[in-house]
């Protein structure tokens, strides 16, 4: 056993590592709330920091790991989240279980997001830099106006979807019938939700997408991937089909925020389009920025520790959010300035793979 | 004659877009980096001139001031907010962008982000979260055709304010001194620095004509739809952004025309097609531009060498 330790990549225990801390984790915080230790303030951010740890995780992939800034993340997250609740809402007569229609609304999220992934991706990954920077948040945009002038209706017909472009129409327009139920309701988004999201399936959701990713990455593909990342001219040159491999990670990393935004849905009783704006993909990246490009459970941490941030300095109430910028910024010059850095260095002697992970 | 009185709007507000373009394009041009702070310097130097105007209506002017005595307030609160918007830039990129000068764009692009957080909420913490009704700088509007087409002043001083600045900064780009320090960083900052270019200074400079555009922009966009709150910078500045990249960003010319072309976008779908998804209109035409040319409309081809 111990030889098998100490012959594993360093690589290797590091994955290992992230998900004995997540599973650690999982169950540090569930016997805590069994014991009445958690209060609801807590309790109830278990849910979302599970859905922005996947976010973080799968924008990394294409961040960190595939070498392209993406702006429009929110976006996936969003058809995911209203993919998700569709599916969940229609099927509440069929389906009794909750459990099963959640991990039905999450497939289907992940579908969805998958499908929209594809089609963003392909005009997208032709451009690069900046250029796939402003497109993907383009997209981002566009995603949110379409949804804001969705309204989506079910009975016992099936689906009644309607595209309300000029603002003449409304939840009457759809023609339910008397057992059925308003969906989306355009700006007004989704409301009356069934709250069946769980902090066991944000767990498990975390876990699939800690799979998911640290197997592309260490795989053929993920080489493939970041080959591309380092030099694209030279990954071409050695027969590799650049633009398949950018689609896989893309198209990946959308499925995962599409199940991450099912599962965010599926935890409020009202979501909006517009909470997955811009901003949420900017939050998102701050994440991935910070938590390190290109390193899982440095987007794990970074994104436990952001979201809880804001949230534990209520007592500066109106400052926290000015706080909040401070600490960012002093971060950012903190890590990224040679001379700090230096000093840093002189402080902390560097360890050994430290390497590694950059 | 509608469609004159949309394509009208339509260009006022681009020359909005354009007037914030120049400031993205410029800094873009000469530090490669996304300012998306800028978007918030637009927000402070709008509220600079509502509370110089709030002051002076409250204790200078008389009851029934003079068209004079109006003008030269709305002249002087323009001034004042160019004045702490310039130093205000200078001061952010002094502390948060500076020490970041070797660093890679992700994290550059991060601090502006928090830059950007920062301003905000010190706006909301100063200024309060609620919306100020904005007094347009000038207020009144040409009738022409019997009535039939009205252009209102602001609309027009935006244009023309656009015209100018886009003129002075071409031939400021092109004849000065510093206009060339400029254009040599923003080609190769390494060289320029071995050529006795004070690269630091010249970058300084540019994030204070940015910013000195960005009050004039914030002031006009006020005028333009008159609320006041402290995100009132970031979907213009975003939309800006969009313009500077269609047009081709590091362009002056380029800046000018994306934004432009965005407002006219913009008033046409919004008249025409759907209020709701006229944000989409917009984005979708730049998708497809950038398909068709990737470098903007008139960016450079860079080739790429192996």
């Amino acid at each position: 056993m111990r030889s098998y330790l100490k012959n594993m990549k360093t690589i290797t225990k590091v994955d290992y590592a992230t998900y004995l801390g997540v599973i650690l984790a999982f169950i540090v915080v569930t016997i805590c709330q069994s014991q009445g230790l958690v209060n609801r303030s807590v309790s109830g951010m278990l849910v979302p920091i599970c859905c922005y740890v996947c976010m973080s995780i799968s924008l990394n992939l294409t961040v960190g790991i595939l070498g392209e800034l993406s702006l429009g993340h929110a976006g996936f997250m969003s058809v995911g989240a209203f993919s998700g609740i569709i599916a969940s809402m229609s099927l509440q007569s069929s389906i009794s279980s909750e459990l099963g229609r959640m991990v039905i609304a999450l497939v289907v999220g992940a579908v969805f997001a998958a499908i929209v992934g594809f089609i963003v991706g392909i005009p997208v990954l032709r451009l690069r830099g900046d250029y796939l920077a402003i497109v993907t948040l383009a997209f981002g945009e566009i995603i949110k106006d379409l949804i804001n002038c969705l309204l989506v209706g079910w009975d016992e017909n099936g689906l009644h979807i309607a595209l309300n472009v000029d603002g003449t129409k409304s939840m009457s327009t759809l023609g339910l019938s008397e057992n059925g139920i308003e969906i989306i309701k355009g700006a007004q988004g989704a409301t009356g939700n069934d709250r069946i999201a769980t902090f066991t399936m944000g767990f498990v959701l975390v876990m699939i997408t800690l799979i998911v990713v640290l197997n592309l990455v260490r795989s053929r593909t993920g080489r493939a991937i970041m080959a591309i990342r380092d030099n694209r001219i030279a990954a071409e040159s050695v027969g590799i089909n650049v633009t398949k491999y950018k689609l896989i990670a893309f198209v990946t990393s959308a499925a995962l925020a599409g199940s991450a935004g099912a599962l965010f849905g599926l935890n409020y009783s009202n979501v909006t389009a517009i909470q997955f704006d811009f901003n949420t993909s900017i939050l998102v990246l701050v994440y991935v920025v910070l938590g390190g490009l290109g390193n899982i459970w440095g987007s794990i941490i970074a994104t436990v520790i952001l979201y809880v941030l804001p949230e534990a300095l209520r007592q500066f109430s109106d400052y926290r959010m000015l706080v909040y910028a401070i600490v960012l910024i002093l971060v950012m010059l903190a890590t990224n300035n040679p001379q700090v850095r230096a000093l840093l260095g002189r402080v902390i002697p560097k360890r050994k793979g430290a390497a590694l992970d950059e | 004659m509608e469609f004159l009185s949309y394509l009208i709007t339509g260009i006022s507000l681009g020359s909005i877009y354009a007037i914030i373009a120049l400031g993205y394009t410029m800094v873009y041009g000469i530090a490669k980096m996304l300012n998306f702070a800028h978007g918030d310097v637009i927000m402070v130097g709008g509220y600079v001139s509502f509370y110089v105007t709030i002051f002076a209506g409250n204790n200078l002017l008389g009851e029934d001031p003079s068209a004079l005595a109006t003008g030269a307030v709305a002249l002087v609160s323009v001034l004042l907010a160019m004045a702490v918007c310039t130093v205000l830039g200078v001061v952010i990129e002094g502390l948060a962008y500076r020490p970041l000068r070797q660093a890679g764009s992700l994290a550059v692009l991060i601090t502006a982000i928090g830059v950007s957080y920062f301003l905000q909420n010190a706006a909301q913490l100063l200024f309060g979260a609620n919306p100020k009704n904005f007094t347009p700088i000038v207020s009144g509007q040409l009738t022409l055709f019997g009535g039939q087409l009205r252009i209102s002043y602001v609309a027009l001083l935006t244009i023309v304010a656009c015209v100018v600045i886009m003129l002075g900064l071409t031939a400021f780009t092109g004849k000065s001194r510093m206009g060339k320090a400029m254009r040599a960083c923003s080609e190769d900052r390494g060289a320029a620095q071995l050529m006795g270019i004070n690269v630091n200074a010249t970058i300084s400079m540019t994030f204070a004509i940015g910013s000195a555009l960005a009050a004039v922009a914030g002031v006009l966009l006020c005028s333009y739809s008159p609320v006041l709150q402290p995100t009132t910078g970031s979907m213009p500045g975003i939309k800006a952004f969009t313009a500077a990249v269609f047009g081709g960003i590091g362009s002056i010319p380029g800046a000018f025309l994306g934004g432009l072309l965005l407002g006219i976008i913009e008033a046409l779908a919004q008249a025409y097609i759907s209020t709701q998804l006229s944000n989409s209109i917009l984005f979708a035409v730049l998708i497809v531009v950038l398909l068709v040319k990737p470098s903007g409309l008139l960016g450079k081809y860079v080739p790429e060498k192996v």
